[in-house]
């Protein structure tokens, strides 16, 4: 609500970045008044992220000023961030896992030399904080043993240890539940009760809708709307941030007859290197024309999941059939074998494993398919026929710049991923498996990649779809199934999926 | 490789290593002025001695007909991923196969098939060197920098106890081999540019310089047109990638490092086939460290490692001449401006290359300013 406003908290006139031929942000503006949650959205690549990098000292803007609390400062490192009481939560965290919590908010600003009395003082001071602010965490824990929304608060109490009165978290729920979401705004809505002013990075517009008192669109480095959120809605913000009409909501179409089982596995077991048991038994089948997603916070097993049934890990005990073939742990299937049965995977890794990052587009567009008759005959390689395949491939699922010969490390992450799914799906699968299809994609390509599953779906091919965006699940699937410490804890038909229910399979809890 | 700042194609291949000799040059040239001698008499008489004339270039040759085997051994690994620091071993083995080979069969065959057995024996014996390290970084997780670094000392002990215990002639002092027959000889250039009625000085210099260039072909085909090639690179430039196109990095490794270890073994037929004519000590003498010098300086490129091999060949040749002409310089310097070059244009290269990045954008725009008054510069 627009009141008589003191000195806006942050206040950032004229940035400009530029990296190498790109513009990064070109005359960006911002005002953040003190005590509201401001919100940033846009695109991948559309410079959010480095305008609060320039506010958070990590780059100096080619031209710009900043004023913070009316002052105009120049921030030359983060150090000097800091000293001005701004504080940020990185998407990655920054903490180390072989000291306890308190051991990680002393690190670097310990009050005394002897750690004994610098850890009193520190405890004392931390209990105060958690006190007012409601992040409650067990201090003496290690890192290591702490779960994904603790780290969180830890790093936000962190911040706010240092003296952070101004609190930048970029991209925060990408890595959480519904449940811990829940929690961490009710935290940061108690936050701004207090007076401290939250700028909050994300990509989300619900969380947004929900949170922000204000809230600045950008798109190629410029600011394109600013407004406040009351003003704002879902489908005005997305527009916004992409230039035009986008449809990504639920629409998986009409609900198809199941077809026959095109993959089955049973009991699936896998202990790894260190006999931690990372599968407990999961069974699953997947029938011709649906997609099934997994849902479940990163790390149940989603991701071994993937690797076995494409081939890449070799369970312990189980069985697979696909292809009309049985294959049991003792003789189990390669990825070569994998993609000549007609299975194809888009992995979770792009950058490690989906393409050869130092490799030309055109190299990298026939990975694991360069033993093909049409790329080349007896040992050598069809240079011309892997190009012309290649333009195709960009022609078809518009990948941007339309050029074979550019290294596959220089297309953007939503280009790289349609070239990846265009290689994919070029052989007409009959079993696809997609991990985080949309990781780092931005929403006009999170669009197209949606509408290519769609029809992969619509021609009959079975789709195992892992995400730990529920939102995408909700979007695509017509089953369900949780994933909760190496186990199904739930199979749900689309019609009985809700976020809540979703959500407390996702913490193992059982179905009602 | 490259960072933030943009160096344009031709400037990266060809500037940067031209800034990165001239540097290094110069530092070396600054060090012959501290040992109280005249740098550009130095400096001349190494260029005059290294091809100035056609003996000099002859000599050039054939130091650099043996670099490009060592170097492209050194590439080949590296495109697969692995460092190969044992290419002295696997020639030196590669020398052993071909001498073995010679010494026991020149006696009785003709040289059509004594040659190509001689090549054939020393590629497989320093293929068999290089594939004990591979077998045992692939299928036991020993670091194959490690082991090629130890089986360097192995190859040579092996060597000196063969020679002096086994192949030394009776009654003879000198250890080495007794002579190969005629048919094992690999004509030298001398004599087979004398049947085309050419005259070329006597030298070193042998056919194998051919082989060289033929391996160099052979290597760029095999790693950029072959399925195998492919397989190859994409082990070595992302391991995640190549496992999840369904290729074995295990026989990858393994494969790298047989065609690495075998075009080492082949500067047994430039050393032991086409000069010494006999199986000796120290025929390899460093070359195979040269080998990542060249193979650094030449970006694993086969077209690089030819050029820098020449490279590392004229300095060899013009530093014997430099130790030979100009007194008190003794060759260790040479090695030193050796020294310079490879860690100017190996190890330092990108540090030079942000700094040329902003020289080539200061010129650009005068560049267009001063292409009308061009005539007069140019």
């Amino acid at each position: 609500m627009p009141r008589v406003t003191p000195a806006p908290a942050v206040r950032m006139r004229g940035i400009h970045k530029r990296f190498g031929a790109v513009q990064a942000n070109a005359d960006v503006a911002l005002q953040v008044a003190p005590g509201t949650i401001h919100g940033i959205v846009g695109e991948n690549g559309a410079g959010k992220s480095t305008l609060m990098s320039v506010l958070y000292g990590f780059y100096r803007a080619d031209s710009g000023q900043i004023e913070v609390f009316g002052q105009p400062v120049n921030i030359r490192n983060a150090d000097d961030a800091i000293a001005l009481g701004i504080g940020m939560v990185h998407q990655h965290f920054m903490l180390v896992d072989t000291l306890t919590a308190l051991e990680n908010v002393m690190l670097g600003a310990e009050p005394h030399w002897l750690l004994a009395r610098a850890q009193a003082a520190v405890r004392i001071k931390l209990e105060a904080l958690m006190q007012a602010t409601g992040l409650q965490l067990d201090l003496d824990c290690l890192v290591a043993d702490l779960a994904v929304g603790d780290r969180q608060r830890l790093e936000i109490l962190k911040t706010l240890y240092r003296g952070a009165k101004i609190l930048i978290l970029d991209e925060p729920t990408a890595v959480l539940t519904p449940q811990e979401t829940g929690h961490l705004f009710q935290v940061l809505d108690g936050l701004r009760k207090q007076g401290t002013t939250i700028v909050l990075i994300t990509h989300k517009l619900k969380e947004v809708m929900l949170l922000c008192d204000q809230v600045t669109i950008m798109r190629a480095g410029r600011v394109v709307q600013d407004l406040p959120v009351s003003q704002a809605s879902i489908e005005g913000l997305a527009e916004a941030m992409v230039g035009r009409k986008v449809n990504i909501g639920r629409s998986q179409g009409p609900p198809t007859a199941p077809g026959p089982v095109l993959l089955q596995a049973r009991d699936l077991v896998l202990r790894d290197a260190l006999q931690v048991t990372r599968l407990k038994g999961l069974s699953l089948c997947l029938h011709a024309g649906e997609i099934v997603g997994v849902a479940g916070v990163s790390g149940n097993g989603q991701s071994e999941l993937l690797d076995l049934l494409s081939g890449l890990l070799r369970p312990t005990g189980g069985q697979l059939e696909l292809g009309g073939k049985l294959f049991e742990a003792s003789a189990w299937l390669d990825p070569r074998t994998a993609r000549e049965l007609g299975l194809a995977h888009v992995p979770e890794d792009r950058q490690a494993r989906a393409l050869v990052m130092n490799f030309a587009a055109w190299e990298s567009a026939v990975l694991g398919y360069d033993g093909l008759p049409e790329y080349g005959q007896g040992g050598w390689l069809d240079h011309p026929a892997m190009r012309r395949a290649t333009g195709q491939y960009m022609e078809r699922f518009d990948v941007r710049p339309r050029n074979p010969e550019l290294l596959s490390s220089k297309f953007s992450g939503g280009n790289q991923q349609k070239l990846v799914l265009a290689r994919e799906l070029g052989q007409a699968p009959k079993v696809l498996l997609v991990g985080q299809p949309t990781r780092g994609v931005d929403i006009g390509a999170i669009e197209f990649i949606y509408s290519q599953l769609r029809a992969l779906r619509a021609a009959g091919c079975a789709v195992l779809l892992v995400s730990s965006e529920l939102d995408e699940i909700l979007a695509l699937s017509d089953r369900v199934i949780v994933m909760y410490q190496g186990a199904v804890t739930g199979e749900l038909p689309m019609a009985d999926c809700s976020e809540a229910r979703l959500g407390m399979l996702m913490l193992g809890g059982a179905v009602q | 490789m490259r960072a933030s700042y943009s160096l344009p194609r031709w400037a990266d291949l060809l500037l940067l290593p031209i800034v990165c000799l001239g540097l290094a040059l110069l530092l070396a040239g600054l060090v012959v002025l501290l040992v109280g001698q005249d740098p550009v008499r130095v400096m001349t008489v190494l260029v005059q001695g290294a091809l100035g004339t056609q003996r000099g270039l002859s000599y050039t040759l054939y130091y650099a007909t043996t670099f490009i085997f060592t170097g492209l051994a050194v590439a080949v690994a590296f495109h697969g991923g692995l460092f190969n620091i044992g290419g002295e071993g696997q020639a030196i083995m590669g020398g052993l196969g071909t001498g073995l080979a010679a010494l026991y069969l020149s006696a009785l065959l003709p040289a059509w098939l004594m040659l190509p057995l001689m090549l054939i024996s020393g590629a497989l014996f320093g293929m068999v060197w290089a594939i004990v390290p591979a077998y045992l970084q692939a299928y036991r997780g020993s670091h194959v920098v490690i082991t090629t670094i130890m089986f360097n000392f192995i190859a040579s002990s092996v060597l000196v106890y063969l020679l002096v215990n086994h192949l030394r002639p009776a009654g003879s002092m000198s250890v080495e081999s007794a002579p190969f027959a005629a048919s094992a000889k690999l004509p030298t250039m001398h004599e087979a540019l004398a049947a085309l009625g050419i005259a070329w000085p006597s030298s070193p210099l042998n056919l194998s310089l051919f082989l060289a260039l033929l391996a160099c072909l052979g290597v760029y085909l095999f790693l950029w047109r072959t399925r195998g090639g492919y397989h190859l690179r994409a082990v070595g430039s992302s391991p995640g990638a190549a496992e999840y196109a369904g290729i074995q990095s295990r026989h990858q490794i393994v494969i790298a490092m047989s065609i690495s270890g075998a075009l080492a073994g082949l500067v047994g037929m430039n050393e032991i086939a086409g000069v010494n004519g006999k199986l000796l000590l120290e025929f390899v003498s460093g070359a195979g460290f040269t080998g990542i010098a060249v193979s650094l300086m030449g970006r694993n490129h086969p077209l690089g490692i030819i050029l820098a091999s020449l490279l590392f060949g004229a300095l060899f040749q013009g530093g014997a001449e430099v130790a030979f002409e100009v007194p008190g310089f003794s060759r260790d310097m040479v090695v030193m401006v050796q020294g310079f070059i490879v860690l100017f244009s190996g190890a330092m290269a990108y540090v030079f290359a942000p700094a040329l990045a902003w020289c080539l954008a200061l010129l650009r725009p005068r560049a267009v300013a001063s292409s009308r008054l061009g005539a007069t510069d140019g």
